[in-house]
């Protein structure tokens, strides 16, 4: 086989794998216990938890009765548990401060510089806390997204340094200087280690002494591919850091994120971002629709 | 959170008790309660449902045990045949060359750079020279991130270029072959299965480095969507087994099943810990049971084996027996506790311990007793009964910790000694438990 041949290939295999298979699922015409089983399946292999699944499939059974064909009614279950307002809570004097949080690996440097760059765009002023003082060369990371990236300022200690003081700087800076938002890059911590949880809640009480409200939002990054195990990370991190909305991220690859869903379901908190790819503006407002759209696009066996 | 499925099995066989046998009706319901456990545990659904018919097929009609109580049979015949489909032994790295390469692979954010620089540090402390590759071209930083933590374990990272990835892998192991290592780890960018362009990209790595061992380091939080993932890679590149990092959380890491079942290729290596020690050999048949949620009494008994040193122990053993137990002896205790993690780690290691999740385990509490003993001068350490009230108070002021306090534990050591006593007068084999 020739190069491009491979190429071609390649790029069909992507395709199949993204846009290819779509919305096979959804030609069913009646609900009957097969199909139900079906739509189980969609949606436990979403990572939809097992009872938000039940709770949908008893709320899809209900939406017959007003809907027309079963996937309208599918589609009306899954956009009814996701109601509910997406926005930031933007304080009336700024600056608004945001605490980016999760697990490791989430994306919390990644979103954090995308979303400096979207505010920047809105003709905001940033500045960013690079308070993941404990990963390796995270301060560099978020220095190249700061510098070279989004063209914003960015508050920095030495690595190993109180993650705390970087966020109370950040913060007093962008007070000083009349700045719109500040956007502080947490170091990722499993939720399950109660003394780096309570070092987040130190981070926050700090920076309470300089704007009594602040953190105005709390946003956890929340990898699409996360299973089961995202329903225990956003009740603890809830529960000890008062989170008010998710960032799901990584969602260009075949997961679907459906733990978001749940996390809404029993939780109730919203999700604000989805990031969609590597560029720095693929991380977007979260749109219900298009998010129950890709969840029903459904695989060829 | 969830309900361990020993107790829900329990349930499901109460009405169960005193029949001999398993039958397709009376099964239902742990049928049931499996399928729920593992989709909790986020092993992928069609996993599931193969597993489940073979568990069936298995239950059906066995004859139970008279030393097992129905749910016991059952939970051991789903046991045996999760193991089963594990594998169950370690499966050791394999070197075939000299050097012999080693390729990192997987998603972003999985945990590559701290595999690949725990890797080196286990590998070198096996007596090998070990080179680090950091072929991340992509992330910002992850180069430097690679570089720090060589520095930190002694090991030499090469970054040739810091552009091209043919190139600095090419040099990499002209390096390594030059300069005489036994081992090269290259730590390839975080890839989404789906990116053709990144896919071939590490496609050519693999051609160029021609390894013995290509890892796929996975998160074990990871969900439905595993199964695609490792495919598609292990399809591409020809996996030789995966890594599974963040098992330090509480994700039950059903993935490793589902992982398993689709590409047949082993699970080699745990990363427990955020430090750089934090990665270990991994032991399938232990995993069964965290997956199943019936608590990992194995590595448990192997965590405290490893850190108590079992001189130690013994010394400890006579002290106990003659019932001359020290505060000295005691604060030994707590360091030893200490060094196995912490104990809210311990505690969830314990069947029934994943429902201590609400519980918060203070860890200060035992820095302060651990200050207040510290306070103590060598005498009273040795005989507690010299400490008085003027004692106490010194102690209170010299821990930082209040009066009452420093009462508490000193009633609590008396307490103890007496259980102790108790115990002793059990015989040498009630002793041998209680270093722990």
């Amino acid at each position: 086989m020739g190069f491009f041949d491979r190429l071609k290939e390649g790029l069909k295999k992507t395709r199949d794998a993204t846009f290819g298979k779509i919305k096979t699922l959804l030609s069913f015409s009646k609900i009957d216990a097969e199909t139900l089983e079906q739509i189980e399946e969609l949606l436990i292999t979403s990572d939809i938890s097992v009872s938000t699944t039940e709770k949908i499939i008893r709320g899809l059974k209900d939406k017959m009765k007003s809907e027309k064909s079963p996937t309208q009614a599918l589609k009306r279950a899954l956009l009814d548990l996701l109601e509910g307002d997406a926005y930031l809570r933007v304080p009336e004097k700024p600056p608004m401060v945001i605490s980016i949080v999760g697990v490791n690996g989430g994306g919390k440097t990644t979103t954090t510089g995308k979303l400096a760059k979207r505010f920047k765009e809105e003709k905001k002023e940033v500045v960013l806390a690079a308070a993941d003082t404990f990963r390796a060369a995270a301060i560099d990371q978020l220095r190249v997204w700061a510098e070279e990236r989004a063209g914003v300022p960015l508050i920095a200690h030495e690595p190993g340094a109180d993650s705390a003081a970087v966020a109370y700087d950040a913060v007093s800076h962008a007070l000083s200087k009349k700045k719109d938002i500040v956007l502080i890059d947490t170091a990722g911590r499993l939720h399950t280690k109660d003394n780096l949880m309570e070092e987040l809640k130190k981070l926050h009480r700090v920076i309470k002494k300089i704007i009594p409200e602040a953190p105005h939002e709390v946003l956890l990054v929340l990898d699409a591919t996360t299973g089961q195990n995202g329903l225990a990370q956003a009740k603890k991190f809830l529960e000890t850091v008062g989170v008010t909305g998710i960032v799901l991220t990584k969602l260009d690859g075949t997961a679907k994120g459906g733990i978001a869903l749940s996390i809404k379901d029993e939780l109730g908190l919203p999700i604000k971002y989805v990031g969609v790819g590597e560029k720095i503006d693929d991380l977007r407002p979260f749109v219900a629709e298009d998010f129950v759209n890709a969840l029903l696009e459904g695989e060829d066996e | 959170m969830f309900e361990s499925l020993q107790e829900k099995l329990e349930k499901a066989f109460k009405s169960l008790r005193g029949q001999g046998k398993i039958s397709e009706k009376n099964i239902q319901e742990a049928i049931r309660m499996v399928k729920l456990s593992l989709l909790e545990a986020d092993v992928n659904y069609k996993v599931v449902k193969d597993f489940i018919e073979k568990v069936k097929e298995k239950a059906i009609g066995a004859e139970v045990f008279n030393s097992l109580t129905p749910d016991q049979q059952f939970i051991k015949i789903v046991r045996d045949e999760l193991t089963a489909l594990m594998g169950e032994k370690h499966e050791k790295l394999r070197f075939t060359q000299k050097p012999s390469p080693i390729m990192l692979v997987g998603l972003q954010g999985s945990g590559k750079t701290t595999t690949g620089a725990k890797l080196a540090r286990i590998i070198k402390s096996e007596g090998r020279k070990v080179l680090l590759v950091a072929a991340d071209i992509y992330r910002p930083a992850a180069i430097d991130q690679l570089e720090i933590l060589g520095a930190e374990i002694g090991v030499t990272v090469f970054s040739g270029d810091r552009r091209h990835v043919d190139k600095i892998c090419q040099e990499g192991m002209k390096l390594a072959i030059g300069s005489l290592y036994d081992v090269v780890i290259f730590d390839t960018a975080g890839r989404l299965h789906i990116n053709e362009e990144m896919m071939r990209e590490v496609e050519k790595v693999r051609e160029i480095v021609k390894p013995d061992e290509v890892l796929m380091v996975l998160d074990a939080m990871i969900g439905q969507d595993a199964v695609q993932t490792a495919k598609t890679f292990n399809d591409r590149l020809a996996v030789t087994g995966f890594v599974l990092t963040k098992m330090d959380g509480d994700a039950r890491g059903g993935v490793a099943l589902s992982i398993r079942s689709v590409t047949g290729k082993p699970i080699k290596f745990i990363g427990v810990s955020e430090k750089i020690d934090g990665l270990e050999a991994f032991y399938p048949d232990r995993l069964s049971s965290r997956i199943l949620g019936l608590g990992d009494v194995l590595s448990l008994i192997e965590k405290v084996e490893q850190t108590i040193d079992e001189k130690k122990a013994k010394e400890l053993e006579k002290k106990l027996r003659k019932a001359d137990f020290t505060f000295n002896d005691f604060l030994e205790q707590i360091r030893q506790i200490q060094k196995m993690g912490s104990l809210r780690s311990i505690l969830e290691m314990l069947p029934g311990g994943s429902k201590l999740k609400g519980v918060t385990v203070d860890e200060k509490q035992i820095k302060h007793v651990e200050a207040i003993i510290c306070s103590m001068t060598k005498k009273e350490r040795a005989n507690p009964k010299l400490i008085n009230y003027s004692r106490k108070k010194r102690i209170a002021l010299g821990s930082g910790r209040p009066l009452p306090e420093v009462t508490k534990l000193l009633d609590n050591f008396e307490n103890m000694k007496k259980m102790v006593k108790k115990i002793g007068k059990m015989g040498p084999k009630g002793l041998s438990r209680l270093p722990f």
